[in-house]
């Protein structure tokens, strides 16, 4: 390519763009948003996240003009403490810049999706203002993912994995006084903290394999850790005290089992930040630290298998919880949990271009599957309440009952996000239908989209994958269990008849939120080529491998195509979906109809539309104890002890006494008494004296004369 | 020659009776003469040694005494005037004002 000749290492040092870009998106959206109106405030963020994709796109050029090198930037020095030096730099290799790629190119199609959905979501929450907030929000989130991906150190990219986290926080309680189901409450607050608790519990794992990365390898640089974890001869529980703390954080981030629980909660935030944050980038930030830190986990023997198992199961659990969801989001939600296992899973089995490709084209069908429901949710929330200068794309026909109906259900309570609602609208909103199908055959894993390949690459690993057994048969049972959910999804919303007037009466959505659909259902159609597992293929193999083999020192194994596994796989696949027309194509649901499943598999059925009652067993042993030590603690020990007994009665009661005694007794008594005592004695000696002030001359001169006599003895005498 | 004892017992005694006179008396006047008794005693004694020891400076010493004595007595006596207008009595017995 010319361009990549033609680059000298100039253009590498267009890398800092990449999180100056959003910076400089959101403050001028936090200066002048007001000003340039909801217009303004969409084209700038959208441009500011573009600009960093066209940069990421200039460091492929880069880099492939530099034969897969990585290169360095250094923008500024952080921390220089004696030796140690953490300086602010970008490390630019394939690796980061696949994730450069995908936050980037995904974050801009969902930044222009934004647009066009927020317009209607900050109306229906009453809040207009907020469109501002949103994208500045959308921005720094863009900037924090940017720091997380080019970090070249641990602690650079902590610094962004905290930052992903805040921003997660602060999209998820977007509309922090309503529930999720748009009532008033601290529901989403609520959501939002949960998140943010959740994420902590991971920080502290990664905090601690930090501290030992540091403490073993006096080092938390990049290229210095895994220098020396190439000839590592040190202890082997540091080796797997880093691995299995850093799994913590993995499991926090990634939403994986124990720390997935924030996830489904999640959904309570607008869809975009669903489909950016919680799809396609900040949840795979755990998976790029796996795949970064690959020398660490291969440093010592069986920590793969550990990382594989929690993977894999995480991969089949939400897989179940998934098939009992009714809301359109939480499907998808453990959906992405449940993908997220696959990728874990691959890592951990050092599949790691398995791993990070099936990252890439998750990225492209689950964000397109949130964008996706989001669309249908908006459709139906303009079918049952459509705005006063809403702008219909299609024609009304139920213009004269839409606002009969209006009167009636304000009253009732009413759910746009709930399946059971829908029915029947691939008729009425046909794009956002065809690119819903296109996002679901690739996440079903159907031959030629994009799932089928990353998907299948993950399931010959795991079936040759020496470290456990248990591994290809949780990942099989989850791909069916995938391409079931998704079926019984499909089938639920599109077809069928509209079991809600709101359904009969959905509109399409506007181009703003469709063609960025388009966009993600043709990366999600012929995205798996990138990585054709045939002769002449594997290109983003060849591309991410380099960078994995320089770091561990040794060349990957490229799997082969296997045809039994695909056949397998898609067999499975094709079965998961025609049991779904079965149960909900062939007889579709009517309104108020109770879900099949629910009438077959009874109780397993309740476990899993109640999420196994995992949030309520976490409640039961770690909430609620904790509760209680707090309230010891804050109670007892600190008011009751503390204040009450200690500071009260025996500091300030004892300082009083203390006070009382030397002001009465000391000061009053002795020293007064001393003053006035000395007072008296002149007095007293005063009286005496002044017996001798007679008044009589005679006596004054006896006085003289004898003084003269005393004087004369003693000078005659002595 | 009179011994010079002779002359330092007349002193003695004459201010051994001005002494008494101050001390007992009474009536001012009388304690003013004990006074120039007192002080004759003194100049005779500067008299007779002025003689034994030919030298004339105590003899001169006598002239500053007299004078001294004289102006002593004037003051004393315009005082003790004043103090009959008030009192109408000289006995010092009386004037004890500043008793305390």
């Amino acid at each position: 390519m010319l361009l990549s000749e033609a680059t000298p290492s100039g253009f590498f040092n267009l890398v800092p763009w990449i999180v100056f870009a959003p910076l400089i998106g959101l403050l001028v959206n936090l200066v002048i948003g007001k000003r340039v109106g909801e217009r303004g405030i969409g084209i700038i963020a959208s441009t500011a996240s573009g600009l960093a994709f066209v940069v990421s796109l200039l460091m492929v050029f880069s880099l492939q003009g530099n034969h897969h090198e990585a290169v360095t930037v250094t923008l500024a020095d952080w921390i220089t403490i004696g030796d140690f030096h953490l300086p602010w730099e970008f490390r630019v290799d394939t690796l980061s810049v696949t994730m450069m790629l995908v936050v980037s190119g995904v974050g801009t199609l969902i930044h222009i999706y934004a647009a066009g959905y927020m317009h209607y979501d900050v109306r229906y929450k009453g809040d207009p203002k907020s469109y501002n907030r949103f994208f500045i929000y959308l921005n720094l989130f863009i900037a924090a993912m940017m720091i997380l991906i080019s970090g070249n150190s641990y602690l650079m990219l902590f610094v962004g994995w905290e930052g992903v986290g805040l921003c997660s926080f602060l999209l998820i309680g977007f509309w922090f006084t309503k529930n999720p189901d748009a009532t008033e409450g601290t529901g989403n607050s609520y959501a939002a903290k949960k998140a943010f608790v959740a994420n902590r519990v991971g920080d502290f794992g990664f905090l601690i394999a930090m501290f030992l990365t540091f403490w073993q390898f006096h080092s938390l640089s990049f290229d210095e850790v895994f220098k020396a974890t190439g000839h590592y001869n040190g202890p082997e529980w540091v080796i797997w005290a880093i691995a299995g703390f850093m799994l913590l954080g993995v499991t926090g981030k990634s939403a994986q089992i124990p720390l997935y629980v924030w996830l489904p909660d999640a959904m309570a935030g607008p869809t975009p930040v669903s489909a950016l944050i919680h799809a396609a980038t900040m949840v795979t930030a755990g998976v790029y630290l796996i795949t970064r830190s690959s020398p660490i986990f291969n440093a010592v023997e069986g920590v793969h298998t550990l990382v594989a198992l929690v993977g894999a199961g995480t991969a089949f659990f939400a897989a179940t919880i998934a098939v009992g969801q009714y809301d359109i989001k939480k499907v998808l939600a453990y959906s992405t949990v449940s993908q997220l296992g696959f990728m874990v899973a691959a890592v951990g089995m050092g599949a790691y271009v398995a791993g990070m490709f099936h990252l890439v084209t998750h990225a492209f069908f689950k964000a397109l599957l949130f964008l996706g429901s989001g669309s249908v949710i908006l459709a139906v929330e303009r079918g049952h309440h459509p705005l006063e200068d809403d702008h219909d794309h299609q024609e009304d026909h139920g213009h004269g009952h839409g606002h009969d109906h209006e009167d009636d259900h304000h009253g009732e309570h009413f759910d746009p996000q709930d399946m059971r609602n829908m029915g029947g609208l691939r008729h009425k909103i046909p794009v956002t239908f065809w690119t819903y199908m296109m996002g679901t055959l690739a996440l079903a894993g159907i031959p030629f989209f994009a799932g089928f390949w990353s998907k299948d690459e993950i399931l010959v690993d795991a079936l040759h994958f020496e470290g456990s057994k248990l591994i290809y048969p949780l990942l099989v049972a989850a791909a069916f269990l995938t391409a079931f959910y998704m079926g019984r999804q499909v089938w639920m919303v599109f077809f069928g008849e509209a079991r809600h007037h709101a359904a009969e009466e959905a509109k399409e959505s506007p181009k703003a939120m469709t063609y960025p659909l388009i966009a993600l259902a043709f990366l999600s159609i012929f995205g798996g080529f990138m990585n054709w597992p045939f002769e002449g293929g594997h290109q983003f193999g060849h591309w991410l491998g380099y960078t994995i083999e320089t770091a561990l020192g040794h060349k990957l194994h490229v799997p082969e195509f296997e045809p039994m596994v695909a056949l397998f796989a898609t067999a499975l696949a094709f079965l998961a979906i025609l049991i779904s027309w079965a149960l909900y194509g062939h007889m579709p649901l009517k309104a108020g109809q109770i879900d099949p499943l629910q009438k077959s598999l009874k109780f397993v059925f309740t476990g899993m539309h109640h999420k196994w009652y995992i949030d309520e067993i976490y409640d039961f042993l770690v909430l609620r104890p904790y509760q209680r030590l707090a309230k010891f603690l804050a109670e007892t020990l600190d008011w009751t002890f503390w204040h009450d007994w200690f500071h009260n009665k025996v500091i300030r009661d004892n300082f009083r006494r203390l006070t009382h005694f030397l002001a009465n007794p000391v000061d009053l008594g002795l020293i007064d008494g001393i003053a006035n005592g000395l007072a008296k004695v002149a007095q007293e000696s005063a009286g005496v004296l002044s017996v001798l002030q007679t008044g009589f001359i005679r006596n004054y001169a006896l006085s003289v004369f004898m003084g003269v006599i005393v004087i004369l003895g003693y000078l005659i005498f002595q | 020659m009179v011994p010079v004892s002779y002359y330092v017992a007349l002193s003695a005694v004459l201010f051994t009776i001005g002494v008494v006179g101050v001390l007992t008396r009474r009536n001012a006047i009388i304690i003013f003469m004990s006074i120039e008794l007192m002080l004759n005693s003194a100049n005779l004694l500067f008299v007779a040694f002025s003689r034994i020891l030919f030298d004339l400076g105590g003899q001169i010493f006598v002239f500053f005494v007299m004078t001294v004595a004289a102006a002593e007595v004037a003051v004393g006596l315009a005082l003790i005037v004043i103090v009959f207008r008030t009192k109408k009595s000289i006995n010092i017995d009386e004037v004890s004002s500043l008793k305390g």
